[in-house]
């Protein structure tokens, strides 16, 4: 991995990403697979103090950093914009308990997109997650990515905040097809 | 068998276990035996009780989780058979209450009164143990079975009486639950 220093945040902002994460004490991951969120799902499921959940839908993500948290772990949940949409009813759980939520959700629909099918999720990810409770954060370069999720992870783990963080994908780029 | 006999015993040899409860009826039935710190009452998020004791077993993996949830709940967590599979925790075992029917909401047939066996689904998935339990003597050879040692997730499946008993309500204030239950495990509040 390159050090800080030297990283183009343009490009390496999933191993920046990694960095602020384990220095946020984040000891706990669940994740439903997005392209852009390769990287970092590697750097966490390699890292041996990092438990790390594999999910069918994203829900259930939502339930196990509740517990994660309950226990004394802080978690984090990685996912796609579609998923947010099997998210909506638990999180009642952490917006109701008012439990530390982080989730890192990669945009899909907004930008250069080639499947319609994403467009409508995308279109609903923000009011969606703000109608539930959820407070919404948005980067669209990697600089500002880096920023949001530092400051997020104090919002949610210090401040107990439900934070979701969005992922233009703008910054993710086209997808390889 | 009679739900709450069934939870008591379960409850009176927990031995220490960290209890999470499913919306309804499960959480009123853990309630009734005793109010306890170590209990984690759930009053929504249907199909979050499993999976939120996942989540509580790998923070705390010295301490079993014991989720009581009803049949309802875990068929709105299909998908968490195998992702609790998939994580293969030691310390967590699963009781379905199962009365074949969604109690809360005017008794109508749920699917495992139709063909569905969530034991089978859990050993299907790669559960370490599962079995379907039908009255109290077997419940006090599962609380034998319970202290030992787990080399996977466990499912036990009780078959209940389909019956709407009193009410005994557990307190809804969510953080408040939340902070009784992390002061139990020596965590701050915030």
């Amino acid at each position: 991995m390159k050090a800080t220093t030297m990283r183009d945040l343009s490009q390496d902002w999933p191993e920046a990403l990694y960095d602020t994460l384990k220095a946020a004490d984040v000891g706990h991951m669940s994740y439903v697979p997005d392209a852009g969120h390769t990287t970092l799902i590697n750097l966490l499921n390699e890292d041996k103090q990092v438990k790390t959940n594999v999910l069918t839908t994203e829900e259930e993500g939502v339930a196990i950093a509740t517990g994660a948290w309950l226990g004394g772990l802080r978690s984090v949940i990685l996912m796609q914009s579609s998923g947010v949409g099997n998210c909506i009813n638990m999180l009642s759980l952490p917006v109701q308990t008012r439990t530390p939520l982080l989730m890192l959700v990669t945009m899909r629909g907004e930008w250069n997109e080639f499947n319609p099918w994403q467009v409508p999720m995308g279109k609903a990810t923000q009011a969606a997650l703000e109608a539930i409770g959820v407070t919404v954060l948005r980067a669209e370069t990697g600089k500002d990515l880096i920023e949001i999720v530092e400051q997020a992870a104090t919002m949610a783990y210090e401040a107990d905040g439900q934070i979701a963080v969005l992922i233009g994908q703008r910054l993710l780029g086209k997808k390889k097809w | 068998m009679d739900r709450r006999a069934a939870v008591a015993k379960l409850l009176e040899a927990r031995d220490g276990a960290l209890v999470v409860t499913g919306l309804g009826s499960p959480s009123y039935n853990v309630h009734a035996h005793a109010d306890t710190d170590n209990n984690y009452y759930l009053w929504g998020a249907m199909g979050g009780a499993a999976l939120t004791g996942l989540g509580i077993a790998q923070a705390q993996t010295a301490k079993r989780v014991m989720v009581i949830t009803g049949d309802g709940e875990m068929l709105m967590a299909f998908g968490a058979f195998a992702t609790i599979a998939v994580a293969a925790p030691k310390n967590l075992d699963i009781i379905v209450l199962d009365n074949q029917h969604f109690g809360e909401t005017g008794m109508q047939d749920s699917h495992t009164g139709m063909g569905i066996d969530l034991s089978e689904i859990a050993k299907a998935s790669g559960f370490s143990e599962t079995r379907v339990i039908r009255d109290l003597d077997q419940v006090d050879q599962l609380c034998r079975d319970l202290t030992k040692p787990a080399s996977g997730p466990r499912l036990f499946v009780l078959k209940i009486e389909a019956k709407n008993l009193p009410r005994s309500l557990p307190p809804r204030d969510a953080t408040y639950i939340k902070t009784r239950f992390r002061s139990h495990l020596g965590l701050a509040p915030c």
